[in-house]
This record gives structure tokens, C-alpha cells and sequence, in this order.
């Protein structure tokens, strides 16, 4: 492989029940380049959560996605209200997640934890009002 | 042991089995979905109450071998056609979450 393969998604905020569409097309590409199952994994598992932070916390976004020889980064970016703490919101438990959503299985509060967790490296950059970018990196 | 065996096994009723064949190790219990995520393995029988159309993507991203819905919870009929659709083994059971672990517990070696 030596051109990087760059996926490139817009994220519904309206359509809650074909959230995370993004990730399942993501994980079907990563598996017809022949990633490893383990990488596919780490990498769907944290686009996901991103993604459903996106429709639930930020009324969509956009989501790409570059593959390069060595590692996979991921890129979310949403023009929704932004984290006001970002140290509070990576905290297990954390959320703000209405109750119609939390009927719904969400609101945890181990989205960017488990984000964190299956990936290399995690930078989040948000502003109140304006949005939130994060970058996620999976090495290869 | 595959997942249609277990499912014999345990009188399950099948809603979706797009590959019965599949092997299945080890057992997720759960109904937060960033939990499962963040928990479940690769290959596991995941027991849940939670039937949204959601845990069909949360089942395809975390790689459980099957979905199996406990205590008799019934899923609209689109969730079965998306899990027919993505290729997830989706049961019922009347049992209880407990029920079903232990008797995996017995089969599951
Ligand atoms: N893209 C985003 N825009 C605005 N706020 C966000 C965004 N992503 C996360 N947050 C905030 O950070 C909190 C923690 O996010 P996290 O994903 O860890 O938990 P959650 O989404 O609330 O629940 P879970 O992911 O377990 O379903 C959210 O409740 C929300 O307040
Ligand atoms: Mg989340």
C-alpha cells in the first residue's frame, strides 16, 4: 500500500437509528485492505463511540478517515455546543446525556474513555459555541 | 462450540442466524452499550435486555458471536431484518440473564 487510502463520511444528527454507519462502512473497508481483526476492532470500536458522541451531543458532523502504511487516524469534527471540561468529560461516568438517550443503552459516560483506551494517541480540541475536533490515531 | 449448538442447547429462539457456525468463547452481560464496547470480547455470547436497533451496530463493532436477549424481550421487527442484514446472530429467551450465564457456564470449555 502506498498511496494512503482516505475515507471521508457526513454524520446524520437527525437519524438516531442509523447511528453509526460511519464506523460499520469503516470496518468493512479496514477488513478488504486486510487490516488485522484486532485492529479493525480498536479502530471501529473509538470511531463508533466518536460518531454517536457526534449525533447525540453535537447534532452531526463529519468523520474522516486516513489510512497510511504505518498507523490509521481518525478525524471527527462537529459545530455543536463544544465541552466545556475536557478532563470532566474523559472521566468514566461522566455524562450528559438526557434520559430519552439513556433509555436508549447510551450515556455511560465511557465514550472518550473507551476512545482513549483502543487508541495510540487522543487530542480533543473544543471550543464552547463553536465545536469540537478530535483526533484519534491507531497505530499499525 | 458453535452458536447454533449453544442455541439448541439452551431453547433458544432464533430471531437472526446469519452464521450459526460461528465459534463462541467466553460471555458479556450488559445493557450500557459504551460498557459492552469497552468489556466485551471478540467471540462472545453478549445477554442483554436492551432492544434497539443500536445493538445491532454495537454487536457488529465489538465482534460478539451473538446477541441474546433475555427475560423474554421482543425486538421490532426492523432490528431483525438490520441483524439479518449486518450478519448478526440475534436469539430470545425467556430465561433471565443469570439463567443463561449459568447454564454457558456449563457448556462453555
Ligand atoms: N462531540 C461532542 N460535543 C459536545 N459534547 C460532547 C461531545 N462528545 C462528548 N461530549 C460530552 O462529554 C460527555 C462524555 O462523553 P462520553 O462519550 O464519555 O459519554 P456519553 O456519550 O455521555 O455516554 P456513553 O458514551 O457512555 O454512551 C458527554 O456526556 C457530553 O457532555
Ligand atoms: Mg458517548
Amino acid at each position: 500500500m502506498n498511496e494512503a487510502v482516505k475515507l471521508h463520511f457526513l454524520v446524520d444528527g437527525e437519524d438516531f437509528t442509523s447511528a453509526g454507519q460511519a464506523s460499520v462502512q469503516v470496518k468493512k473497508s479496514l477488513r478488504q485492505l486486510g487490516i488485522s481483526p484486532e485492529i479493525i476492532r480498536k479502530v471501529s470500536i473509538a470511531m463508533y463511540e466518536g460518531e454517536i458522541n457526534m449525533v447525540i451531543h453535537a447534532g452531526g458532523g463529519e468523520a474522516d478517515v486516513v489510512i497510511y502504511e504505518d498507523r490509521i487516524e481518525i478525524d471527527l469534527i462537529d459545530h455543536g455546543p463544544g465541552i466545556a471540561n475536557i478532563d470532566l468529560a474523559m472521566q468514566e461516568g461522566f455524562s450528559t446525556a438526557p434520559d430519552n438517550i439513556r433509555s436508549l443503552g447510551f450515556g455511560a459516560g465511557m465514550g472518550l474513555p473507551n476512545m482513549k483506551r483502543y487508541t495510540d494517541s487522543m487530542k480533543i480540541d473544543s471550543e464552547l459555541g463553536k465545536g469540537t475536533r478530535i483526533l484519534m490515531t491507531v497505530n499499525l | 462450540m458453535t452458536v447454533h449448538e449453544m442455541a439448541k442447547t439452551l431453547e433458544l429462539t432464533p430471531l437472526s442466524v446469519t452464521d450459526g457456525e460461528r465459534e463462541f468463547s467466553g460471555v458479556y452481560i450488559g445493557d450500557l452499550l459504551s460498557w459492552v464496547m469497552g468489556r466485551a470480547k471478540s467471540d462472545n455470547v453478549w445477554i442483554t435486555i436492551m432492544s434497539n436497533i443500536n445493538i445491532v451496530a454495537v454487536a457488529s463493532l465489538a465482534d460478539v458471536a451473538c446477541i441474546i436477549l433475555a427475560e423474554g424481550v421482543t425486538v421490532d421487527e426492523n432490528v431483525r431484518t438490520t441483524a439479518e442484514a449486518k450478519g448478526i446472530n440475534l436469539y430470545s429467551s425467556e430465561k433471565t440473564a443469570y439463567e443463561l450465564a449459568s447454564m454457558l457456564a456449563r457448556i462453555d470449555v
